[in-house]
């Protein structure tokens, strides 16, 4: 095994092109457990801590550009405003001392279903910076998880950051596991409200060979709300179209059954989050135009 | 590979480390540290608990190569540390956490060893054995480790900022009571102490 220790972000997209098998590694969380079991023995380490441009982000007019090795802790105590649903999801992730290491890059990276990150990327909307020595790229977060731990980086590339939609409505997050810390989801549900554009975005965590919004939920409910004139009228929104909601978004998993729980558990589970989280989003929403708009 | 970096304010200098091996075993097998507990060689115990560049992280779940130049605090280096800390005003000013400049360049004075032996405790060290929170004490270095970080950003913290804190950190004998009065004990002792 060699150890690469890249100074600057081209030297380490040199290393990488010359070394396409060389694992990233940055907070460590995810591939020091692979070598301590001895399921992995990369001919190269290529290690990203040196590069101190991951560990940054800037807040920009529509989104945030968050640095590939950001960790957890940083995205909790920083951009909880610009990007609640992923603070959340942060919050959730393992331990302290994992937030303290772990980043959204490494997430992406290993692209595991049940990434915590995911779920509350998708919901409110992102792009991948994959880059290489043939040039940079923008990756809709759509079209980044291919399978069961697999994405589409190309095999000379790194992430460098991740561009996060801020949020212009409230996003929640919902996890099931056995307790509160150092759990791996079961499966896991986020939500993102976008009033500006009248649409709500969706991500389903661990219920699926790879992370996956519920399309047709959305489409429902996007109409649903529409339909009713909810945006304006900020009515509670009724337990019929709730309910179908939910039915919808179970009805996008294509879940297995394993040791954290069974396919129809995780089924019942994700319509239960999806029915919770809209509706605590939703109040969220009639609040702030309460108060913007003066109690009727 | 050889990796050189600082060790409870001692540089050190490891050789014929492994490109694949943790900061853990270099602790460990390689410098003599046997403090850092080894278990689960996967981050979801805790006992492994040291400060990275002042930040709580699991050693086991850091590549060696990846702590060159940086500094290392664990438990064995706590009491010090902590003495350093208190002399240096503590956390008065609301400026909490150590800086990365202050973690390089505190450095260990009048011990008689790296082991930490002949050393006094640091406060959450003493508040441990007081609160009787020590059974098999496994898991306490890293607990130690965690809280004491803990009590340098929040000296005043609620039990559920202690139970967030130390939810990193598995502990198999205890049931957390006697942690959870060991911490309590220590924060307290903290604000009489300013």
């Amino acid at each position: 095994m060699d150890f690469l220790r890249p100074a600057s972000w081209e030297e380490a997209l040199a290393a990488k092109a010359e070394h396409p098998t060389a694992v990233p590694i940055a907070g460590g969380t995810d591939v020091m457990v692979e070598i301590n079991f001895d399921h992995r023995r990369p001919e190269y380490l290529l290690d990203l801590n040196r590069i101190t441009d991951l560990t940054e982000w800037q807040v920009g007019e529509e989104s945030v550009r968050l640095g590939a090795s950001v960790p957890y802790t940083k995205i909790m105590e920083h951009l909880r405003a610009e990007l609640p649903g992923l603070a959340l999801a942060s919050h959730t992730v393992a331990s302290p001392q994992i937030r303290n290491r772990g980043g959204v890059g490494g997430n992406l990276g290993t692209a595991s279903p049940a990434g915590d990150a995911h779920p509350a990327l998708l919901a409110a909307g992102a792009e991948v910076e994959a880059e290489s020595v043939r040039g940079s790229r923008l990756i809709p977060i759509d079209e980044f998880y291919t399978g069961v731990k697999r994405n589409s980086l190309a095999a000379d590339e790194l992430i460098r950051a991740v561009h996060i939609k801020k949020a212009d409505g409230p996003q929640q997050f919902s996890k099931v596991g056995t307790r509160n810390a150092m759990v791996i989801a079961v499966c896991a549900f986020g939500l993102a409200l976008h009033p500006e554009t009248r649409t709500v975005r969706t991500g389903i965590g661990s219920a699926a060979p790879t992370p996956v919004r519920a399309k047709a939920a959305e489409e429902f409910l996007n109409a649903a709300l529409e339909e009713g004139g909810f945006w304006d009228n900020g009515k509670i929104i009724t337990p019929s179209v709730a309910k179908q909601f939910a039915t919808l978004c179970s009805g996008a998993c294509n879940p297995i059954d394993d040791v954290r729980g069974t396919a129809s558990y995780r089924r019942h589970a994700v319509g239960v989050m999806a029915r919770r989280t809209l509706t605590w989003t939703w109040e969220s929403y009639r609040g702030a135009r309460r108060l913007t708009e003066g109690a009727a | 590979m050889r990796v050189n970096f600082t060790v409870n304010g001692r540089p050190q200098e490891a050789d014929d480390v492994w490109e694949g091996e943790s900061l853990l075993y270099v602790l460990r097998e390689r410098l003599g540290l046997p403090g850092s507990k080894n278990a689960c060689e996967q981050g979801e115990c805790g006992s492994c608990t040291v400060r990275l560049d002042g930040v709580p992280v699991c050693a086991c779940l850091v590549a060696a190569g990846q702590v060159e130049g940086r500094d290392v605090v664990t438990v064995e280096g706590l009491a010090d540390f902590a003495k350093q800390r208190a002399e240096h005003g503590g956390c008065a000013s609301g400026a909490c956490g150590t800086s990365l400049q202050d973690a390089r360049q505190w450095a260990a004075k009048g011990t008689d060893s790296q082991t930490g032996e002949g050393t006094g405790l640091a406060p959450i060290q003493q508040a441990f054995i007081d609160a009787g929170a020590v059974q098999c004490g496994f898991c306490t270095p890293g607990l130690l480790v965690a809280a004491d970080e803990m009590l340098e950003r929040n000296p005043n913290p609620s039990d559920a900022d202690i139970r967030e804190a130390l939810s990193g950190n598995l502990c198999r004998c205890t049931g957390y009571e006697k942690i959870m009065d060991a911490v309590r004990l220590a924060a307290a002792r903290q604000g009489e102490a300013v």
